[in-house]
């Protein structure tokens, strides 16, 4: 069976001169941010920014739906951490670690998941990242429902001290302009083309004799590397890593971000994010529990708002006349 | 004191009740969640929801009604059923035509929200729901203790398993059900109300879920926690068995929970794993499940 999610495809892509407009901004924008924005609330949008993104890059590129993506957040949030605290690693080393580890777990899920397609690969991946959740649960180095407490943000290559919020928000944003420049030549680069194939029309890439099994566990890894540079540079800005990373609630907020923003586009995410931490900020002083509310905004956004709010900004008249045209499927 | 491997035969046979009482309950979930995907090809995320809303009208009914155990058995699945129903009947339908991931989603959602809506109104701790005066009390086998609730517990689910596998396999209505599994435009224009019938299977897939809280509420405690936590665990129950057979989601159920009972006699560290590896190993030996046709 082949997925058929409403993604946006870029028919041709808006015009240079808008794209660098709107990137220029944007950039210009990140680095202004903490002059009018709460810094870590700053650093923590970029983590789940991030997060997002590379979630996107399985679910919105190669039409594949993690729902476990949490245990390579978290799960990299631990390794990050433990390296830091433990080992004495510089920041940098430890974040590295992290990203190895998450690729490493994602190469074990992604092998069994893939065994499986569509509905089935998705009750795999929150199974076995279930499983991971126990794991921490138990695990010494994880230090149980306590979590890792008190990691040193250390000094950047030997020098740079990151413990004033200035220059841990200048790496936080390095670390994340880093990670969205990868997703984006992924996604441009003949592979990605390939994964956009199988998202499209998986037994036609087999029969064109892509061995579809090996794209989708790379592109799986890719992800959860990317995911687990998230969660280690989360640890780091929070300087705690905790079982509430590697929970399934994680693995569907990814999700809900994700779909907000836009699946299949590549800033779609960064706006999900965005909203969803935001709200989170937003209730975290009332009483109002955040499910009811994230449960109800998923519910809205499957029935009514499958685009996302850069996939209907892209096919608004304003997007279009600047050049995003887009057509979908149903 | 007789001893088999090692460990007290007592020991073994009350992991093995425990295990039997888990399966019964994977059993009847796993059930529901098949008869709803072979129709509706929706992975009902919010079955597990509908499991502890069972429970919660059970105890409801309870404390404010004072409404007791077996007027609960009927009519908390009768009321999450017409629920689902509704729900069913005004969102979920719009989402057959999509690919199957929105319909997960979307009851993803709607598990979030039922579940955060208890947790405000009731908080997170877990409320004791005591066991009908009937079938208080225990019998003595000889060999172990046998808690009569727990023995009841055991043979009703079976008994729920073992009728709707029969009213699937052997009635006029079941038959249209699986007609319509296999082909669902060739028996609407045979004349069946396939839309109904896809209603219908929503509300009796939910009132399946919402009997087996009913039937948890004395065992475990009554929290808004329990469906999320075991929905995960019938999740791979599903997958290890393959949604293609009724009767393999049944006995699939079944068989781990038991598993899982036993590896807390042997290695009771791994006991809240187990079913996950069993899950994996199935995926490397036969990824289609045990009773799976499709893949």
């Amino acid at each position: 069976m082949t997925l058929t999610l409403e993604l946006e495809k870029q028919k041709e892509r808006a015009p240079v001169v808008v794209q660098a407009v709107l990137l220029g901004a944007g950039l210009i924008f990140l680095l202004l941010a903490p002059l009018f924005f709460y810094p870590v609330f700053l650093m923590k949008l970029l983590c789940f920014a991030l997060f997002a993104c590379a979630f996107n890059l399985l679910l919105g590129y190669t039409g594949l739906l993690s729902f476990g993506h949490a245990a390579f957040f978290g799960g990299a949030a631990y390794f990050t951490a433990h390296a830091v605290k433990e080992w004495g690693v510089s920041p940098e080393i430890g974040i590295l670690i992290g990203v190895a580890g998450a690729a490493l777990l994602g190469a074990v899920i992604g092998f069994l998941a893939i065994r499986r397609q569509g509905i089935y690969f998705a009750m795999i991946t929150l199974a076995l990242a279930q499983m991971f959740y126990f794991f921490c649960l138990q695990a010494g180095f994880t230090h149980g429902e306590d979590g890792i407490q008190s990691v040193p943000r250390g000094f950047l290559f030997g020098f740079i001290d990151l413990s004033h919020w200035t220059s841990m928000y200048y790496f936080v944003l390095a670390v994340f302009v880093i990670g969205i420049a990868a997703i984006w030549r992924i996604i441009n680069s003949p592979f990605g083309m390939i994964l956009k194939s199988i998202r499209e029309n998986e037994t036609r890439a087999i029969s064109l004799g892509y061995s579809v099994a090996n794209y989708k566990l790379a592109a799986f890894v890719m992800s959860a590397a990317l995911t687990g540079l998230a969660g280690g540079l989360k640890a780091l800005v929070f300087q705690f890593a905790t079982l509430t990373d590697v929970g399934w609630q994680m693995s569907g907020e990814v999700i809900l971000m994700t779909l907000l923003g836009g699946i299949g586009t590549l800033i779609g995410p960064i706006f999900g994010a965005g909203l969803v931490v935001t709200l989170q900020n937003y209730l975290a002083t009332s009483e109002f529990p955040v499910t009811i509310i994230t449960g109800v905004v998923f519910m809205v956004c499957v029935l009514l708002f499958r685009r996302g709010v850069v996939g209907e900004f892209y096919n608004s008249r304003l997007g279009r006349r600047l050049g995003f045209e887009h057509r979908h499927k149903h | 004191m007789t001893t088999l491997f090692g460990i007290p035969l007592q020991a073994l046979l009350g992991q093995l009740l425990i295990g039997l009482i888990n399966g019964s309950f994977y059993a009847l979930l796993s059930l529901g969640l098949a008869i709803i995907f072979g129709l509706l090809r929706v992975i009902n995320f919010a079955h597990g929801a509908q499991y502890m809303l069972g429970a919660f009208i059970a105890w409801l009914l309870l404390s404010y009604f004072g409404i007791g155990y077996w007027p609960a058995l009927i009519l908390a699945p009768l009321i999450v059923g017409l629920a689902g129903a509704a729900i069913e009947r005004t969102m979920l339908r719009r989402l057959y035509s999509l690919d199957p991931l929105y319909g997960l989603l979307f009851t993803f959602g709607l598990a979030l929200t039922v579940e955060g809506t208890f947790r405000y109104l009731y908080g997170a701790s877990g409320q004791p729901y005591a066991t009908p005066t009937l079938l208080t009390g225990g019998a003595n086998l000889g060999f172990m203790f046998l808690p009569i609730y727990r023995g009841w517990a055991i043979a009703f689910s079976l008994l729920v398993c073992v009728g709707t596998w029969l009213v699937i396999e052997k009635t006029k209505l079941g038959a249209y059900l699986r007609a319509a599994t296999e082909n669902a435009v060739l028996v609407q224009s045979f004349g069946i109300n396939v839309p109904f019938l896809l209603t219908l299977t929503y509300g009796l897939g939910a009132a399946l879920a919402a009997l087996a809280g009913v039937l948890a509420a004395p065992i475990y405690q009554v929290s808004p926690l329990m469906g999320s936590n075991i929905i995960i665990v019938v999740f791979a129950v599903v997958v290890v068995g393959g949604m293609g057979s009724i009767m393999g989601a049944i006995v699939t159920g079944y068989l781990l929970g038991v598993a899982e009972g036993l590896t807390k006699v042997f290695y009771p560290e791994a006991s809240n794993i187990v079913i996950f590896v069993i899950m994996a190993i199935v995926l490397l030996i036969r990824p289609a499940g045990l009773f799976g046709r499709d893949a």
